[in-house]
């Protein structure tokens, strides 16, 4: 499993792995979204929550269809579904390599773009706490989402319309918290449903990508 | 005599075939009566006018909207458990209707709240809520089209049903917490006092059975037609291999 | 009931399997046993069904008929293609797997291959020969018992086809086996099995469940 998770963190690192593709979207979001809506800092402070939720939410996106598709298409899928390791576990240490590479980095970059979106002063905390707790369901719905369009040439747009919707409670609820955290408002209810998905979206999603690549591989 | 022989492909052709005449007749039946009894033979109501009569489309396109969903959870949970091609194909003959009946339930309710609530189109919970409906519906059709084998795409949609049930419930939750919003409460409750009134209820009761038998009789229809699809692949098959 | 041929201690039984692909039956009715210290060959042309059978018996696509026996974790599975990382070097991709199946082989797989040369350079700069024998050492170091391979001498030079059938031939020595799927013949003793007479009549309906669910 440590193995699994390590190779895939090398792979990323190494040339072609496509570190930072993720990273560098995100802030394209952040520096888009003022020029369309214009600089008015009261007007940016009110989106600032929201807008760095979907800018993370579709930076996570992004990087997807690349959890399975090269294994699959080199074969090692194959190699990996007929080895000792059960095939949720493969599951689970591939999203978590993808959260350790788009999830985390997303994270840690947060608040340099709140800076440019002008959040208040008060959500930084609550911006980096929803999405460190939020951004690991994103990996592994994602997951589930890339373990139905494995087998497809051109799973890229499929796999953007399977996995929205599915992030939409994530969405609603971590952009919740750092809203109310802004506001100086109670957070405890989205940050404890927002924890909630995240639990139950990694107790469950594994075995059921597993069954979608069992199936993709027949 | 098990209920699973129906799962047979040959037995459901020759049972849906006796059945479909009879569930047509009957929907058609219910639908024209309740509608004509709705929309001609009831008083327009005090504080609507005459616009309240689209709840006999809106309501049990509503209702139908999301029990197609959860016939479709049950089809792909039988796939999954017990493998009958009939019951995957059902769930997939499902899918387009219980569509339309999403669509149906957003387009009559956004002529209703023109006038009632002034807009068109409101973020309210359950305007969202049918809207990321919508959206579950999509991705489950999207993903039947684009996978070849049948056996495959049966198991992916199946798996996506499910999951996406437990999502949708969660976008539920999630919305009524993102927004309390302006949409009355349940048209039909068994606590009395909160229903509308007798006069309506009657023909929506009416209504809400022709959706359900049209439903019915939709599925069977598109369900005979996918089996009819499977067996036309299958003698392509031998035709070629011969 | 066990087939005929098959004497203690086989590793390895089909009995009567059948397997379809995409819905269609490609392959019915064949038979045969893997014994401990014997090779397999799987002989027939494109498409008639090798890839499908060696697939099935690893475990990645389920059979439609009969019975399939292999001891648990036994297989060690070799397919078309490699599954070999080209941004790893040699000796990261065969210890990654070394990793996975839980043994200390991967310096004697390299050995074995005579890829020690090349064990620093990224396998994406291997020659396409080169590479397979990355593939094959995968197998070494597996350390399972049964080889189950997928045309495993393609892009193989005669020198590494040689190579290849002296790593076989350890292994059955060692008291393995390996089931292959080629069209060279090999160096090693084997025994052969044609598949082409057990190719399913494609009017056969695919069974599933307990239920006669076919379409026609």
């Amino acid at each position: 499993m440590r193995a699994l998770l390590l190779r895939d963190l090398r792979l990323a690192f190494r040339a072609g792995g496509g570190f930072g593709l993720s990273l560098a979207f995100f802030l394209m979001v952040a520096v888009i979204v003022p020029l369309g809506v214009g600089p008015a800092p009261a007007t940016l402070a009110l989106i600032a929550a929201g807008v760095l939720w979907v800018g993370a939410l579709l930076a996570a996106l992004l990087s997807l269809d690349r959890i399975f598709a090269l294994d699959y298409e080199d074969g090692s899928l194959d190699l990996l579904a007929t080895s000792p390791l059960p095939l949720g576990g493969v599951v689970a240490m591939k999203a978590l390599a993808h959260w350790l590479t788009t999830g985390l980095p997303l994270v840690a970059a947060s608040p340099v773009l709140a800076v440019l979106l002008n959040l208040p002063a008060q959500g930084y905390f609550w911006l980096l706490v929803s999405l460190a707790i939020g951004t690991p369901a994103l990996s592994i719905i994602g997951a589930f989402g890339a373990s139905l369009t494995v087998g497809l040439k051109r799973g890229g747009l499929l796999l953007g319309l399977l996995v929205l919707p599915l992030y939409i409670p994530t969405l609603i609820f971590g952009a919740e918290v750092v809203k109310s955290g802004a506001a100086g408002a109670a957070i405890g209810t989205p940050l404890a449903a927002l924890a909630a998905i995240t639990a139950g979206a990694w107790a469950g999603l594994p075995l059921a990508a597993a069954m979608a690549i069992g199936a993709n591989l027949r | 005599m098990s209920i699973w022989e129906y799962a047979n492909p040959k037995k459901f052709m020759e049972t849906s075939a006796l059945a479909l005449p009879w569930l047509t007749g009957l929907s058609a039946a219910f639908l024209g009566a309740g509608l004509f009894w709705g929309y001609f033979l009831t008083p327009d109501a005090a504080k609507f006018g005459s616009t309240v009569k689209i709840i006999y489309l809106h309501v049990p396109a509503a209702m139908m909207a999301i029990s197609a969903w959860m016939m479709m959870l049950v089809a792909s949970l039988i796939w999954l458990i017990r493998r009958h091609h009939v019951s995957a194909l059902a769930a997939k003959a499902a899918a387009p209707i219980g569509l339309t009946f999403t669509l149906i339930g957003l387009v009559t309710g956004a002529i209703w709240g023109q006038p009632m609530w002034g807009t068109w189109w409101a973020w309210d919970p359950r305007l969202t809520s049918f809207l990321i409906l919508t959206l579950f519906y999509f991705g489950y059709i999207a993903l039947w089209q684009a996978i070849e084998d049948p056996d495959t795409a049966a198991d992916l949609t199946a798996v996506l049903c499910i999951v996406g049930s437990v999502f949708a419930f969660l976008s539920r939750y999630a919305v009524l917490f993102w927004n309390q919003g302006l949409h009355q409460g349940a048209s039909l409750s068994l606590d009395k006092q909160q229903n509308v009134s007798d006069v309506y209820w009657l023909p929506l009761l009416a209504c809400i059975a022709g959706f359900v038998l049209l439903f019915v009789t939709l599925v069977l229809l598109r369900t005979r037609t996918e089996i009819r699809a499977r067996r036309m692949a299958a003698l392509l098959v031998r035709e070629r291999s011969a | 009931m066990r087939p005929a041929c098959c004497r203690y201690p086989d590793v390895l039984t089909a009995q009567n399997v059948a397997v379809a692909r995409a819905g269609v039956m490609v392959l019915a009715g064949v038979s045969f046993c893997l014994n401990a210290g014997r090779a397999l060959i799987l002989r027939g042309p494109n498409g008639a069904g090798k890839t499908t059978l060696l697939r099935a018996v690893a475990g990645l696509q389920p059979i439609a008929g009969g019975v399939l026996t292999a001891g648990e974790d036994d297989i060690a599975y070799g397919a078309h293609s490699d599954g070999v990382k080209p941004t790893l070097t040699v000796a990261e991709n065969l210890s990654f797997w070394a990793q996975i199946y839980g043994t200390d082989l991967a310096a004697s797989a390299m050995a074995a291959m005579q890829l020690e040369a090349l064990a620093n350079r990224r396998a994406g700069q291997l020659s396409a020969g080169q590479k397979r024998r990355l593939g094959l050492a995968r197998i070494l170091v597996t350390g399972r018992k049964i080889w189950v391979l997928d045309e495993p001498t393609v892009s193989l030079d005669t020198a590494s086809v040689v190579l290849f059938g002296s790593a076989v031939q350890a292994h059955l020595a060692a008291g393995g086996a390996a089931l292959i799927a080629t069209h060279i013949d090999m160096s090693f003793a084997a025994d052969e099995l044609d598949i082409t007479p057990f190719r399913a009549d494609a009017h056969a309906p695919v069974l599933s469940g307990q239920f006669d669910e076919a379409f026609l």
